[in-house]
């Protein structure tokens, strides 16, 4: 049984909780089963915000991450807040503006997805779709041809080819991305 | 022997009614009664809805399709009647505590909406069916058995309130003036969208005894001598109208009605369900 | 993936489920975690040529779906902790006036304000006893996006079969998770309407029970003029001062659950066959359960679980029955012992009891659950 637990956080208002209904949604067009939920506070731009994904090839039970196989933090606050529960051989995907203290033993793909999202394509709102391409990279989790299609489906009419354009640069740079 | 009006639109074996001997409520319930025949509404079609107190037993003893709901809430259910069925002629009878004090806020809402309800609020200055304590439309000073020394509330203009709230039918008259009430409430049915006719009643019981208003009698002489007609009010100095109030119809404006601006959305999204 | 299985959320499925049922009108007020169903509601339903309504609080949201149903439409609205609190004056009038109508609450943390985004099952003893008097309580309580679909249909149904007002008791777990789900076709799906009366006008008597203790109920504008009260009122609908009118009414109103309780409880059992502990557990916290039983019967520890789906009427005679099997029955709330008070009043000849409660705002975790069985093993 291969059982996969995403855990994605960030600031509020940058499109995480959207990124992990893609994620699900993608997984469920891979045939798999996958159950999203969230976590957020009263505000409805900034604080710590997470949006979880489970995906699994059999029925999912407890909807909540428990070991968590992939964290993605776009701040250090969301970091912070929500590093705790990661296997051991789970892989952290951080921003590049994120830090991590000393004695983490997890792999860390340190990954530009703000600054490619705001000054490389000139739009933050894609932050997230950006993401998704790097998530999908390095941890293969769902189908490449999947996540298009999901992300397709969910983004605003005349955002397609920005979002595909998003994704893909996502993909390319966590292929270039700093390992520790 | 019932007239014919009542025949034909009470439902004669609930009557007598519950009011007490010289309570206004009776005449401004046959007033309404004499609209709808006016209008020759089909009684099928008329549904009329209250919430509780002495007035909100009128709906009882009217021969429609007829709804006694909670306290304050009438304007609420009615709005749901109203927008599920608009072909429904859908008139509410409230109090004035029920429909200033606890029902306030849908009260300024439905007024708001302006949806094709049109509502009489029998005002007798007072909470009759519990006794006797003051309301937001009791004058200042007055007595109810919960102000025992006199009432420091300033009191709601009913009227005033609907209007500057959206109403585009506003009108008062008084359960001596009862063929005004026929007339205003006509023209409120009449006008598509929310209409609101205060209609001041006395209670002789509570509030006149309480305040050493005489009786029946003069309570409703009270009515004929201190109400001005509001075209007759213009021609008056503000001295000739100390201590009066004004009767007649003070606001008819239409405007767009509720229940149609929904249904020109239905008809605008129509065969876009996928 | 193919047109019917999606990834939806828990909100949307009790919208999709309430239209499947034939939902025509839905008026509310927004509040955190329910605001999902009337945001849905509304872009839906026009679109179906139904309506939608904001109304102008929680009150004024239930009696305008209550007045609604009596023109013969099947009506819904969607609340949360203190809009529960709220709406309950009008759960009592749509109980004494048997008007049909769907109540849902997607539980949050309370008292008052509380916890308004994190996920609580406080409101369980408030379902039932919420409102003034005796009244007759359906409450039902989905575990994941597909049952509240199913559930939301079938509150509708016993809605309309009893006449009375019946509560869909979600939280904000199953509201706000998304996960896959198979929409059935509709001629897949059983939809029970009210009953209407053929009798003319004149021998109509709108309170006078069927055989099944329900009413016929003719919708306003129809030619059956009739009256409606919150007061104590006989066959004809008027009201009625005779202690023996008060007493045969709200024991019919009563009667109607307690006499028709085969047709309405279920409740789903997994591993009870050869389970020697049981745990007592629905909503969110039963997927819990689920995950915990997998590891522990992975381990040889014999675990079973009991769901109640009706949390009101409570499934007695099944739980009673498996009392006598078990050692102990785990009861796993996000309250502080409220559905338990029902199982301790049942089950403590039989076997023992043991609570485990979380108010924090936060789901029971399979792992807190595994604990308290090995702390009582």
């Amino acid at each position: 049984m291969e059982k996969h637990e995403v855990r994605l956080s960030g600031s509020g208002g940058q499109g995480l909780l959207l990124a992990g209904i893609i994620l699900a949604e993608a997984a469920i067009i891979d045939g798999k089963n996958a159950v999203q939920t969230q976590s957020y506070g009263p505000e409805a731009r900034g604080g710590a915000s997470k949006s979880e994904v489970l995906i699994s090839d059999e029925a999912i039970d407890f909807p909540k991450v428990r070991d968590c196989d992939l964290l993605l933090s776009l701040t250090q606050k969301s970091y912070e807040q929500y590093n705790h529960g990661i296997k051991d051989t789970g892989v952290l995907i951080l921003d590049t503006s994120v830090t991590v203290e000393e004695g983490v033993t997890n792999k860390i793909y340190s990954v530009p997805i703000i600054d490619t999202a705001a000054k490389v394509l000139g739009k933050p709102m894609v932050t997230n779709i950006v993401a998704l391409g790097a998530i999908v990279e390095i941890s293969k989790i769902v189908s490449y041809d999947a996540l298009e299609a999901a992300v397709l489906k969910r983004v605003p009419k005349g955002t397609e080819e920005l979002n595909k354009k998003a994704l893909a640069l996502g993909y390319e740079i966590a292929k270039e991305s700093l390992t520790k | 022997m019932p007239s014919q009006l009542v025949e034909q639109y009470f439902r004669a074996d609930n009557l007598p009614q519950i009011w007490c001997p010289g309570c206004g409520h009776g005449i401004i319930t046959r007033a309404i009664a004499a609209a709808i025949e006016q209008l020759d509404l089909d009684p099928n079609k008329v549904c009329v809805v209250s919430g509780i107190g002495c007035s909100s037993r009128a709906p009882g003893y009217l021969d429609f399709n007829t709804l006694h709901t909670t306290h304050g809430r009438a304007l609420a259910f009615a709005t749901g009647i109203k927008l599920a069925n608009p072909d429904l002629k859908v008139i509410v009878i409230m109090g004035d505590g029920d429909s200033t004090a606890i029902g306030g806020n849908h009260f300024i809402h439905a007024c708001r909406r302006n949806i094709d309800i049109t509502t009489i609020i029998f005002n007798n200055n007072i909470y009759g069916m519990t006794g006797g304590q003051y309301s937001p439309t009791t004058p200042k000073f007055d007595k109810g058995t919960t102000a025992p020394y006199g009432n420091i509330d300033k009191a709601f203009d009913v009227c005033d309130l609907a209007g500057a709230a959206g109403a585009t039918y506003v009108g008062r008259a008084t359960s001596y003036h009862a063929n005004m009430v026929t007339t205003l409430v006509k023209n409120g049915i009449m006008n598509e969208g929310f209409s609101l006719i205060e209609a001041i009643s006395g209670c002789p019981t509570y509030y006149g005894r309480k305040n050493k208003k005489g009786g029946p009698v003069d309570m409703m002489k009270w009515q004929k001598d201190f109400a001005v007609n509001v075209t007759a009010a213009a021609r008056m100095t503000p001295e000739q109208l100390e201590g009066k109030f004004l009767i007649g119809e003070f606001k008819n404006k239409p405007e767009p009605e509720y229940t149609k601006e929904y249904q020109r959305i239905i008809d605008s999204l129509k065969g876009s369900d996928v | 993936m193919s047109k019917k299985v999606r990834l939806m959320q828990g909100n949307e499925a009790c919208v999709e489920g309430a239209i499947a049922a034939g939902m025509m009108f839905y008026s509310g007020y927004p509040i955190t975690p329910s605001t999902e169903i009337a945001e849905i509601s509304a872009e839906r339903l026009p679109r179906i040529g139904g309506k939608f309504i904001q109304m102008e609080d929680e009150i004024a949201g239930i009696a305008a779906a209550i007045g609604a149903s009596l023109t013969g439409v099947k009506t819904m609205t969607a609340t949360s902790g203190p809009g529960f609190s709220l709406k309950q004056e009008n759960i009592g009038y749509a109980a004494i006036a048997e008007i049909p109508i769907v109540i849902v609450d997607v539980q949050r943390g309370g008292p008052s304000t509380g916890q308004p985004t994190s996920p609580a099952q406080g409101d369980m003893m408030q379902a039932k006893w919420g409102t003034h008097g005796d009244h007759p309580v359906i409450a039902l309580c989905p575990s994941s996006v597909k049952e509240t679909f199913d559930l939301t249909i079938k509150s509708f149904n016993l809605a309309e079969k009893y006449r009375m007002p019946v509560l869909l008791m979600m939280d904000e777990v199953v509201g706000h998770m998304r996960e896959k789900i198979e929409i059935p076709d509709s001629s897949e799906i059983e939809i029970i309407n009210r009953k209407k009366p053929t009798c003319s006008a004149e021998e109509y008597l709108p309170f006078k029970p069927e055989a099944n203790l329900v009413p016929l109920m003719a919708d306003f504008g129809t030619g059956y003029r009739y009256h409606v009260t919150g007061l104590v009122h006989d066959e004809t609908g008027f009201p009625s001062n005779s202690t023996q009118v008060a007493d045969d009414l709200i024991r019919r109103l009563m009667d109607k659950v307690e006499v028709n309780k085969a047709d309405i409880i279920s409740w789903e059992e997994e591993n009870t066959e050869d389970a020697d502990i049981l745990i007592f557990a629905y909503g969110c916290v039963a997927r819990a359960a689920k995950t915990a039983i997998k590891m522990l019967r992975e381990k040889g520890i014999k675990v079973g679980l009991f769901r109640p789906i009706t949390v009101w009427p409570f499934p007695e005679e099944r739980l009673i029955e498996l009392s006598k099997q078990v050692k102990v029955i785990i009861a796993p709330e996000m309250n502080l012992g409220q559905m338990v008070l029902e199982v301790e009043r049942l089950c403590n000849k039989h076997t023992k009891i043991e609570r485990l409660n979380k108010v924090n705002g936060e789901i029971i975790y399979p792992e807190e659950i595994i604990a308290k069985i090995q702390e009582v093993l």
